[in-house]
């Protein structure tokens, strides 16, 4: 396997000191690929920004190492790093155009005028600002500072771009557009993407893995469908779309896979987590969409409580015998399918495979 | 001394006025427009009263005053001479009339002139790292900043004093080398150039580092992040971003030390110990024991010039130099 672009090895960063010290992160471990789309996803204080500054240099860690294509580079100040960053609040230079802003590493990198101006015309082209390049960057819209600060970024051609939440800042539209615009570059320059969000949709459609991280740890890696499908833990699922989480008792487990009792006693089969052997009593998670209303031999039943229609898709929101709450969804039909009444007795079917146990 | 600090007070708040009143309300009705003027001019007034008052009128008797003869016994005479310009320029031997150039003024206008831009320099580069460290605190910026001004709340002759006894032969720093016996005799520093110069920048730094802490208080110092994140080394990043961000409070600063350290009087004229002149000291003999009131006006309208001329000259000059960058 090739050496990975960036790798964290337990690396801690801990504020302050005392009784008000801070730990942003938490023994963090973590290997991105080459040329990988990696997302940092997580609520806020979860210590994104904070492990993005420490591979940019900004920061240096409490504890632990930092390792660019298998170099070590604690001590080295972040113009010594192959490492550009988007920042979360763009950063541009208030007193250059945005040509001035693109070619600024390029001129400390010492690079020739031409080449310079060559680079700056083809970013310039890239984020399809060709039009604005003689502007002050105080007078562009917030999306074209976002692109601008973009261009800046993959200018000088890093092996390692970092984007801290670049389109927090857009509205709907133009962060779709951007979403599409970024995994475009990604793609052309071939350039490792470091992209931290807390939209759990935007990491969903744009990374190739998704770390989720919360209170400083990473909890989960891997592919989108890999947590959204098997979330490890109950934060995990419960961060990343929504999920019914309920209890279930295990019958009996073979090959690291277990027989679960779920509510009315429904038998059914899910994987097991390492390190979950010999309990008794687990959480499962099931996504709303894995379950549906039924009327002959449920899985679970209830009461159903709402009824939110969502034009796509319509939310039953159930209150289970046990007094939990549970949410199904299903996908609208034209004709409407056959109305439920709040307050009548409902079953809920989850089908197969699709319960997943989680750590806790 | 007066006469010296009037000037450029004056053109301290002549410049001020102009914004003001630049601003005319164009737009709906007549009457509107003719209150908005009135109400323009009633916000004005103040300070054109001030003006006038306060410094356009004594700077027209000192105009005057240099168009005039000297009195016997100071003061002047109501007849029209030109002697006092003349003077500013030239001398006339006591014995034979011969004319030659007034190179005593001409020195102590240049040496003025030297000592003031190196106050500056000296200023800005005492104050700038200072201003940087106290806009760079996360805490107790106030607590700093209320240090800075500590001085000011002294009066100047006593700080000026205090100078002296710190550096005079007898002071703390001869004693306090003899003693270690690094030195055999006293160091001459009072009563010299360099004396001056100490003396001033002391007295005019915090004129540099408050409108420097201004302008760098108002700086994201996450751009100089981006800069360094971009390649670009400490000094380049101060070169390239901080530098010009802060190149209002530059100016500014510059010019709050540079006009007052060319009028100077009180600092030269205890530190230089009366042969280091400068300027003011040389406006303040004209009208003390010179007798000769024409001549020290007419000193005293060509400071005013000499501080006009530099100023335009810097400002035109730091602002194209600001427009290069982009
Ligand atoms: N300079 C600092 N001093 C003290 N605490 C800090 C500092 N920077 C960050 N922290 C703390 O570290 C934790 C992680 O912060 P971080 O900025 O990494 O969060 P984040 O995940 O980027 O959040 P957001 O999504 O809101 O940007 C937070 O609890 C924050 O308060
Ligand atoms: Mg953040």
């Amino acid at each position: 396997m090739a050496t990975a672009a960036v790798e964290a090895q337990r690396v801690s960063k801990v504020f302050g000191e005392g009784p008000d010290q801070v730990v942003a992160l938490d023994a963090v471990d973590v290997q991105i690929r080459q040329n990988e789309f990696f997302t940092l996803l997580g609520p806020s204080g979860c210590g994104k920004t904070t492990l993005l500054r420490l591979i940019a240099g900004f920061d240096h860690p409490t504890g632990g190492s930092i390792l660019l294509n298998g170099e070590e580079m604690s001590g080295l100040p972040p113009f010594k790093r192959p490492v550009n960053t988007v920042f979360q609040n763009y950063a541009l230079f208030p007193h250059m155009t945005v040509a001035g802003n693109i070619a600024f590493g390029l001129e400390m990198l010492g690079k020739g005028k031409a080449e310079v101006a060559e680079t700056v015309d083809r970013m310039l082209k890239l984020v399809r600002m060709e039009a604005l390049k003689d502007r002050q960057t105080s007078q562009i819209s917030g999306g074209q500072q976002q692109r601008v600060a973009l261009a800046r970024a993959l200018a000088p051609h890093p092996q390692v771009l970092l984007l801290d939440e670049p389109l927090s800042a857009l509205d709907l539209k133009l962060r779709k557009e951007m979403q599409i615009e970024l995994k475009r570059l990604q793609h052309e320059t071939g350039i490792t993407f470091i992209f931290v969000t807390h939209d759990q949709e935007e990491a969903l459609t744009m990374s190739d893995r998704i770390a989720v991280m919360n209170h400083g740890k990473i909890l989960q890696i891997g592919s989108p469908r890999e947590v959204y499908d098997h979330p490890a833990e109950r934060f995990v699922a419960n961060f990343i779309g929504e999920t019914n989480l309920i209890e279930a008792d295990v019958l009996a487990i073979a090959d690291g896979s277990a027989r679960l009792r779920l509510g009315s006693g429904v038998e059914t089969e899910a994987d097991l987590p390492d390190g979950m052997e010999g309990r008794n009593r687990v959480t499962v998670a099931v996504r709303p969409e894995h379950a549906s209303l039924a009327d002959t031999d449920p899985t679970l039943s209830g009461q159903l409580e709402t009824v939110v229609y969502f034009g796509t898709d319509t939310h039953y929101h159930v209150r289970l015998d046990g007094g939990d709450l549970f949410t199904v969804r299903t996908q609208n039909t034209r004709d409407g399918g056959e109305a439920h009444a709040p307050g009548s007795p409902i079953g809920i079917r989850i089908a197969e495979k699709s319960v997943q146990v989680l750590r806790d | 001394m007066a006469i010296g600090e009037a000037t450029s007070d004056s053109q301290a708040e002549g410049t001020g006025v102009e914004p003001a009143a630049s601003g005319a309300g164009e737009g709906a009705g007549e009457a509107a427009h003719r209150q908005a003027v009135r109400r323009k001019w009633l916000l004005l007034a103040p300070a054109l009263a001030i003006l006038v008052f306060a410094a356009s009128g004594p700077l027209l008797i000192v105009l005057v005053y240099s168009f005039l003869s000297p009195g016997p016994y100071g003061g002047v005479e109501w007849a029209f001479s030109t002697e006092g310009w003349f003077r500013v320029f030239f001398t006339r031997d006591i014995f034979d009339d011969t004319v030659g150039p007034a190179d005593a003024h001409l020195s102590i206008f240049w040496r003025s002139v030297q000592l003031s831009v190196l106050t500056t320099l000296l200023a800005f580069l005492f104050g700038f790292p200072t201003a940087y460290f106290i806009a760079t605190r996360e805490r107790n910026r106030e607590v700093w900043l209320f240090l800075i001004t500590i001085p000011f709340w002294t009066n100047l002759l006593i700080r000026t004093f205090a100078i002296m006894e710190v550096i005079r032969n007898e002071g703390i720093i001869n004693t306090a080398l003899i003693a270690l016996g690094l030195i055999e005799q006293p160091i001459q520093i009072l009563f010299t150039d360099f004396s001056i110069l100490l003396g001033m920048t002391y007295v005019y730094l915090p004129l540099m580092v408050l409108p420097l802490y201004a302008s760098m208080d108002k700086i994201d110092f996450r751009l100089v992040e981006a800069a360094y994140d971009l390649y670009a080394t400490r000094w380049q990043a101060l070169r390239r971003v901080i530098f010009p961000l802060v190149k209002p409070g530059v100016i500014a600063g510059s010019i709050l030390v540079f006009i007052p350290s060319l009028g100077a009087y009180v600092t030269p004229r205890v530190l230089g110990g009366g042969k280091n002149l400068m300027v003011g000291n040389l406006i303040e003999l004209q009208f003390g024991q010179g007798r000769n009131w024409p001549l020290g006006a007419a000193l005293s309208i060509t400071l005013l010039v000499i501080v006009m001329v530099a100023l335009i000259l810097y400002v035109r000059n730091a602002s194209r130099s600001g427009a290069e960058h982009g």
